[in-house]
Formats: C-alpha cells, sequence, structure tokens
C-alpha cells in the first residue's frame, strides 16, 4: 500500500476504535455471549441425546393405527401402557414413539391426544416471545403503560408455561417414569427427559424471575428515568433464546 | 443507545473518586489491577500445592520400595503407613496435581491474571465492561480453589480418577476411596470453575470488543490481546460442553441414572442396577472441553511471548497478520481435534483419520508462530531480561514439545504410545512448562506494572537457568521410559521387573525435579520480598510501546489514567524504526503524516547494522518476504 491511500484505509476501512463498533452497548454484548455460551451447554446435552437416542433401534410399527381422538379407555381399558408393552410397542431396546408417551391432555382423560398438550405448551411459550417483542417495541417508544401490560402478558405465559411443564411431569411420573425406570422403553429415555426438559425449565424459571424484576422496575419508573428500556431487550434476548432452545427440545424429544 | 454507552464511561471515570476501604479495596475489589493480583496470587499458591503433589509421587516413583519416616509424620499413617505413600493417595495427588496444574494455575493463574491486567490497560479501557462481574469471577474461583484443596484433606481422600474423571471410576461412588465424597467435591470445585472461567470470559470478549480507545483498531492491538481475546472465546465455548457432561456425571453418581455406565459384569452378574451407557460419551464430552483447554492454556502464554519477544529484541514482531491469523487457525481446529485423546477407545478409523488429519494441521499455525517468534529475534537488539529469558524458554519447549505431538498426533504410532510417559513428557513440555514460562516471562515483564516495583534480576537469572535445566532433565528422558512402554499412572514399579531397566532414570527425574522445586523458591523469595522491597521502577523500564506503561505505575489508580485516555495512532511494534532517534515510538505518539500505516515492511526489512556490506547479508526474512509476498499482507 502506498503512503497517500494509507490514511483513508486507515479511517474508513477498519473501523478505528472508539466505542461500540457493532453499535451494540456492552451490556447487550454480554448477553449474545452468554447465551452463545449457553447454546453450547445445550447442544452438549442434545448431543448426548442423540448419542444414545441412535444406540436404540428405531420404535416397532404399532400394529394398528390410533387415529387421533380415539377412545382409549374403550379400547385398551386402563392399562393403556401395560397393553402396549404387551403388543412390543414399549420395550426396553427399543426407544419409544412419542405420540403413544405423550399423548394426555388435563381434563380429557383416556382419549388419544397425541403430542397435543405440548404443541399448547410450544404455542404459549412462542406467544410469551411475541408480547416480549411488543414490550421491547414499546421500550423503544419510551411508553412506560405499554412495557408493563406486555412484560405482565410475557410473565404471565412463562408461569403458564411452567405450570404445563409440571403438569406434564406429574403425568409422566404417575405412570412410573423415574430416573432409573421407564415403562415406555429404556430408562435412558426418562432420565434424558427429565434432566432436558428439566434444564430447560430451570433456564424458563430463571427467565420469569428476570422478567418480574424488570417489570418491577419498569413499573416503579426506573428506566423512564434513566431514558432507555435497554434491561427490556436484553431480558427479551434471554427470553427468545430459551424459546429458540425449546423449539429444538420440542424437535429432538417429541418430533423426531 | 449510544447514549448508554456514554452513562457508562462515564460511569467508568467517577472510579478514581470513591472511597476505598480496605474491603472494597484489597477483598472485594473490582479494580481490574487488583482482581489480577488477586487471581495471580491464588494461582501462585495453587501452583505450590501442586508442585509440592509432585514430588511426592516423585518420591514414589524414584523409591518405589524405600520409606521416608517424615511422610509418615505430615500426611499421618493412612496415606503414609511407615512412610510409605498409600496407592490410593498416590491416584489422588496425580489427579489433583493435574487438576491443579492444568485449571488452577494455567488457566485461572495465567490468563485470569494477564487477561485482567493487561486488557484494559492495553486496549485504554478504564476497566473491564462489567468490574462487579469480574469481581465474582475471582471469587468463584476462589471458592472452587478451596473447594479443591479440601477435598484433598478429607477422610476419604480425593478425587483419585485421573484429572480426566473418566467413568466408571468417577461414576461410581463406591470404585474407590476417591470416588466418593472427594470426586464429588472436585466436580463442585469444578461448577465454580466453569462460573469463574463464564463470568470472566464474557467480560474479557466484551471489553477487547467493546471499550478499546479512540484509534485502537482491531489490527492495533497487541498480540497479547489477541491471544486473550481468542482464549476468551475457547473458553467460553468449550466450558459449557464440559458443564454438561458434568451434570449428566452427578445424575450417574448422584440419581441412579446411567449414561455413562456400561455393562460392568463381575462373575458373570450384571454388576451395577443400572446400565446400558457409555463411558465413551464422556470422553467425548470432556475432550471437546479437554482439547481447547490445551489451547486456553497455551494461546495467553504465547500471547505474552510474542509482546515480550517484541519489545526485548527491539523489532517489530516478525509477520503480524500471520500470527494473528495462526491464533485463529488454532482456536477454530482446536474445536475439532478432541478425538485425538481417544484413538484407543474403539473409534471409527475414518473418524480417527479426520482427527489425525485436523491434528496434524495444527502444526501449520504453530509452526508460524514459531518461525515468527525465530525471525524476531534474528539480529534482534536483544535486551536480556529475565522476562525475555523466560519467554525464550517458552519458544524451547514449545518447539521440543510440539515435535512429540507430531508423533502423538498419528493415530498409527499413537495406539503404541498412548498412557505412556512419552505422553507425559509431550505435553508436559509443551504446555506445561511453555505454558509456565509464559506465565513467569508475563510476571517477570509485567510486575513493575503490578507492582511499581522491579523484581531482583540475578534472582531471576538463576531461576530462569535452574529451572531451564532441571525442567528438561525431568521431562527428556521420559520420552525414552516411553517410547519403551512404560504406562503412566502406575504406582510401583518395582513389581514390573521388566521395567526394572529404568530404575535409575526415574531417580534422576525425581532428583532434577526436586531442583525444580527448589528453583522456584527462589522466585517465590524474589516475588514476595519484592512487593516490599524491590528497587523501584522507572515509568517504562523495557522501552516498550503499548498503553499499559502510559498510566501511571507509581500510583496504580482505579480508572487507569488520571487523565484522558491516551488515543493511539499506530500499531505496537513500532520498533527501531529507521529515521527516529529512540529505538521505540510509543503508539499514542501521532503519525507524522508520512508513515505507513501498521508498518509492515519494516517488518521486512529489519536494522542492518551499519557497518556490514549488504550485499553479502541474507535475511532471512527478507527472503521469506520475497518468496511469499508477506508484504502484501
Amino acid at each position: 500500500m502506498s503512503t497517500d491511500t494509507s490514511a483513508t484505509v486507515s479511517t474508513t476501512k477498519t473501523w478505528s476504535g472508539g466505542r461500540s463498533p457493532y453499535n451494540v452497548s456492552y451490556g447487550k454484548l454480554m448477553m449474545w455471549i452468554f447465551l452463545l455460551s449457553d447454546a453450547f451447554t445445550f447442544s452438549s446435552l442434545l448431543i448426548g441425546y442423540g448419542a444414545v437416542r441412535f444406540s436404540y433401534p428405531v420404535p416397532p410399527p404399532l400394529v394398528e393405527k390410533l387415529a387421533p381422538m380415539s377412545d382409549l379407555t374403550q379400547k385398551y381399558g386402563h392399562n393403556f401402557v401395560e397393553k402396549m408393552q404387551e403388543i412390543g410397542a414399549f420395550d426396553e431396546s427399543h426407544w419409544p414413539a412419542p405420540e403413544l408417551v405423550f399423548n394426555h391432555f388435563p381434563f380429557l382423560h383416556g382419549m388419544h391426544l397425541p403430542l397435543m398438550f405440548v404443541s399448547l405448551m410450544t404455542f404459549i411459550l412462542i406467544f410469551s416471545s411475541v408480547t416480549m417483542v411488543l414490550a421491547v417495541e414499546a421500550g423503544h417508544r419510551m411508553d412506560k403503560k405499554k412495557v408493563g401490560i406486555y412484560m405482565f402478558y410475557t410473565i404471565l405465559g412463562g408461569l403458564a408455561f411452567l405450570g404445563c411443564q409440571a403438569w406434564e411431569w406429574t403425568q409422566f411420573i404417575t405412570e412410573g417414569a423415574t430416573l432409573s425406570h421407564n415403562p415406555f422403553g429404556p430408562a435412558h429415555f426418562a432420565a434424558l427427559f427429565f434432566i432436558v426438559t428439566g434444564f430447560h425449565g430451570f433456564h424458563v424459571f430463571s427467565g420469569v424471575v428476570f422478567n418480574f424484576l424488570i417489570y418491577v422496575n419498569t413499573k416503579r419508573g426506573m428506566y423512564e428515568k434513566r431514558g432507555h428500556y435497554e434491561m427490556v431487550e436484553k431480558v427479551g434476548l434471554y427470553w427468545h433464546f430459551v424459546d429458540l432452545v425449546w423449539v429444538f427440545v420440542f424437535t429432538f424429544f417429541y418430533l423426531i | 443507545m449510544s447514549q448508554t454507552a456514554t452513562h457508562n464511561a462515564q460511569g467508568h471515570d467517577d472510579h478514581g473518586h470513591h472511597k476505598e476501604n480496605f474491603i472494597t479495596k484489597y477483598v472485594f475489589s473490582q479494580d481490574h489491577k487488583m482482581i489480577s493480583k488477586q487471581f495471580l496470587i491464588t494461582g501462585i499458591i495453587m501452583g505450590c500445592f501442586g508442585m509440592i503433589m509432585s514430588i511426592l509421587f516423585r518420591l514414589q516413583l524414584a523409591w518405589p520400595d524405600s520409606s521416608f519416616p517424615i511422610l509418615e509424620t505430615l500426611l499421618g499413617s493412612k496415606w503414609a503407613p511407615g512412610g510409605k505413600l498409600d496407592s490410593s493417595f498416590y491416584m489422588g495427588l496425580v489427579t489433583i496435581h493435574g487438576t491443579i496444574m492444568v485449571f488452577f494455575v494455567l488457566t485461572a493463574g495465567l490468563s485470569g491474571t494477564f487477561s485482567n491486567l493487561l486488557i484494559p490497560l492495553q486496549v485504554g479501557a478504564r476497566d473491564m465492561a462489567s468490574p462487579f462481574m469480574n469481581m465474582l469471577s475471582y471469587w468463584f474461583f476462589f471458592a472452587s480453589s478451596v473447594v479443591l484443596t479440601a477435598s484433598v484433606f478429607i477422610e476419604s481422600g480425593p478425587a483419585a480418577a485421573g484429572w480426566t474423571v473418566y467413568p466408571p471410576l468417577s461414576a461410581l461412588p463406591k470404585a474407590m476411596p476417591g470416588s466418593g465424597l472427594g470426586m464429588t467435591m472436585w466436580l463442585i470445585s469444578m461448577v465454580l470453575f466453569i462460573g469463574s472461567a463464564l463470568l470472566g470470559g464474557i467480560n474479557y470478549i466484551t471489553t477487547v470488543l467493546n471499550m478499546r480507545t479512540k484509534g485502537m483498531s482491531m489490527n492495533r492491538m497487541p498480540l497479547t490481546i489477541w491471544a486473550f481475546f481468542f482464549t476468551a472465546i475457547l473458553g467460553l465455548l468449550s466450558f459449557p460442553v464440559l458443564l454438561g457432561g458434568s451434570l449428566l456425571l452427578v445424575f450417574d453418581r448422584s440419581f441412579g441414572t446411567s449414561f455413562y455406565l456400561s455393562d460392568i459384569f463381575l462373575n458373570g452378574e450384571g454388576a451395577l442396577a443400572n446400565s446400558g451407557g457409555s463411558p465413551i460419551l464422556f470422553q467425548h464430552l470432556f475432550w471437546f472441553l479437554g482439547h481447547p483447554e490445551v489451547y486456553i492454556i497455551i494461546l495467553p502464554a504465547l500471547g505474552i511471548t510474542s509482546e515480550i519477544i517484541a519489545v526485548n529484541a527491539r523489532k517489530p514482531i516478525f509477520g503480524y497478520t500471520a500470527m494473528v491469523i495462526s491464533i485463529i487457525g488454532i482456536a477454530f481446529l482446536s474445536f475439532i481435534v478432541w478425538g485425538h485423546h481417544m484413538f484407543i477407545t474403539g473409534m471409527n478409523p475414518l473418524l480417527g483419520l479426520v482427527f489425525m488429519v485436523f491434528t496434524l494441521i495444527i502444526a501449520v499455525p504453530s509452526a508460524v508462530k514459531t518461525f515468527n517468534y525465530l525471525a524476531t529475534l534474528w539480529r534482534g537488539n536483544i535486551q536480556f531480561t529475565p522476562g525475555m529469558l523466560f519467554a525464550i524458554g517458552l519458544v524451547s519447549f514449545f518447539i521440543s514439545g510440539g515435535l512429540t505431538g507430531i508423533f502423538l498426533g498419528n493415530a498409527a504410532i499413537d495406539i503404541q504410545l498412548h498412557d505412556t510417559y512419552f505422553v507425559v513428557a509431550h505435553f508436559h513440555l509443551v504446555m506445561g512448562c511453555a505454558a509456565i514460562f509464559g506465565m513467569m516471562a508475563g510476571i517477570y515483564h509485567w510486575y513493575p506494572r503490578l507492582y511499581g516495583r522491579t523484581m531482583n534480576k540475578t534472582l531471576g537469572y538463576m531461576h530462569f537457568w535452574l529451572t531451564f535445566v532441571s525442567a528438561y532433565m525431568v521431562f527428556f528422558p521420559m520420552h525414552f521410559i516411553g517410547l519403551a512402554g512404560v504406562p503412566r499412572r502406575y504406582y510401583q514399579f518395582s513389581v514390573l521387573p521388566e521395567f526394572g531397566v529404568w530404575d535409575d532414570v526415574n531417580v534422576l527425574i525425581t532428583m532434577a525435579a526436586i531442583l525444580g522445586a527448589a528453583a522456584q523458591l527462589l522466585f517465590l523469595y524474589n516475588f514476595f520480598s519484592s512487593i516490599f522491597f524491590g528497587k523501584k521502577s522507572e515509568q517504562n523500564p523495557w522501552k516498550s510501546n503499548t498503553l499499559e506503561w502510559t498510566a501511571p505505575i507509581e500510583e496504580r489508580l482505579h480508572g487507569n489514567w488520571p487523565g484522558a485516555i491516551p488515543t493511539v495512532h499506530r500499531w505496537p511494534y513500532d520498533y527501531s524504526k529507521p529515521g527516529y532517534e529512540d529505538d521505540f515510538i510509543p503508539q499514542t505518539v501521532p503519525d507524522d503524516g508520512n508513515e505507513e500505516e501498521l508498518a509492515h515492511q519494516h517488518t521486512t526489512a529489519p536494522i542492518i547494522p551499519e557497518s556490514t556490506d549488504k550485499s553479502e547479508v541474507v535475511h532471512f526474512s527478507a527472503l521469506l518476504s520475497k518468496w511469499f509476498g508477506f508484504k502484501n499482507l
């Protein structure tokens, strides 16, 4: 490079210092970096899941197809799981078909509703992300009231998701699943389910706590005084990340 | 967004005016310089523990059948009955020695110290992006050190499954004495450590990306900063995987799962209630951290060496861009080579081949760095300060240890050499000694920056030569022991007469190890006495260009610069620039309008003494630039 162009190179071609090279405040950058790191934690668990999952053969095909909404009590009596074990749909050497394991719905006892409840959970969580986006957007407009309202909905969504997860765990445990035992198939299935969804649930729980703190601060007018709602954006990043991870957890545990 | 940044920058400016008491200044300090000292001193203390342990098990290896009554006095009759080291305690010592040295000394002690000290000072920031998280990072590390150290003193003994804590020894609490509470404490300590690494790493990356002073573009950063930056990225992406792996291990140990427990049969019966898992899964998860961890250890040492060699050779670092690219290359490759630790676990040969190829490719960026060091030293006006000697020592160890890495990276040869003393020799030279020497170089070089005084030079020289010679005497013979097939981690070679031929060598190694440990006493004395009685240092004792020497070293302000943050006008390696009176031009000196950005031409045209006939001198660097056109980089 020649001498006369070097001056322009140093000022235009490369960013020449100062603050915010990516036009992001350091706090937000930290959140991004943390999320990247956290993504690796979840990846390690999900890859561990994959390694265990694919060491088992695929679930055997059912003798007769179960139509959604069909009445299980009528067909199998009250012990669906045992019947499935008898016909070989659930056995220790095969990874179970998720739609036969997660086919319950509160108040609709005995109906075959494959993955309906978990779809509802997913919908709730994604909807809470939508309200989070609206809160962030209201924050940009410095609309304190709207930020409060949407943060409240987001917290509600998070709590609803946690409640659903509690119900799903209860159902799973009632049917006999523990960390070391699993009536639906290999014990690993239950153990991984508890650990991975538990780890995700822990993240959702932390998110709800953070959101609640931010909500209180918003209500107290702290961010209005500060002149920006960046904290809402930061917890928003976290919340969207937790959502994104759920999409993967959902895919791995329920769909594949 | 810019409003926030302004607000925060001003926030940092105010730090200097806070009233500080003993607690906020020395204990829960949020000043990166104090945190750096905390990391350093904790690291040195942990290093002493690790070293004492190594002496204890070296004694056992050299004189496996003798008894040392003093050991019984010191360790009690449980761990050294009759003055002879107990075999499970031997395993515990090996494990904790490895853990301490790898994580507590060479990860936290090295990058914790120097990232904390140098990142804000060299990029021109008042402090880390989040001083509070930085403080937490130290205290997590401190708690983690306490838990690990305490685990040595519990009744059932410390974790004893090796620093890699492979299942089933680590997964079955009753497998051996150390698998119980000791292993639990190891895991707790590691979780705290991961928390510390995460808090620190997020801070380092953010500070480097976001808090540089005006004019400090990425390609004007000292190579130390580049190295710390990529070290932090490696830690940030690999430690979470260990966290995931440990989480599953905790469940296996305590809650009845069996992710890592395959079928274990005793007398034809399955010995475990729960089985069906795979210990190899843990090995994969562990080495996904474990391999980048090796580079987390060596990269900061290499960065420190780049800086010290350039300063003390009074020459621009050779191939700045190539150095940066090789750091990036090493960082990237380190994530896809973990399988070379597992060549004999029964891996698909095709996969082994892939891992082998990537492993051997790492030799390329490593060699680039080595040759760049040599080319920087070439015809330099070398100042043999203790720091410089240690930096050159690093280059020596990096070469001699790195060469054996090429042996071990070959899957076919590794089958013979795996788990022998050859491996021990390899990694102690290339990451143990090299990184320790990098750390020592950094301590001697930046001691004035830490304490405003210099360390004693004569003691420094003695420390260097004794350590250098004894380190080679310890680890060089191990290559031959390993080639003969002597396995590592064995307790008593006297019961294996086929290895009897190596008994004398083991005695030599142990004596050299004791010599090396004694040399560290010189260092400890020098380090701690110089804090109080060392010679007062000048503001810029090594005539260095980087920004840390523009902040007053006499009164170490929280906020670093009493006035405005300096502006940077040039890269940090303008040493011996032709046409200037001084042989260094600090980064803060403005461009006179006639200079080339980054001055890469100087890296290719080193100073030629006036008297030499230029036509007769063939410059290695000039040749390289001619052949490879480095000028246009």
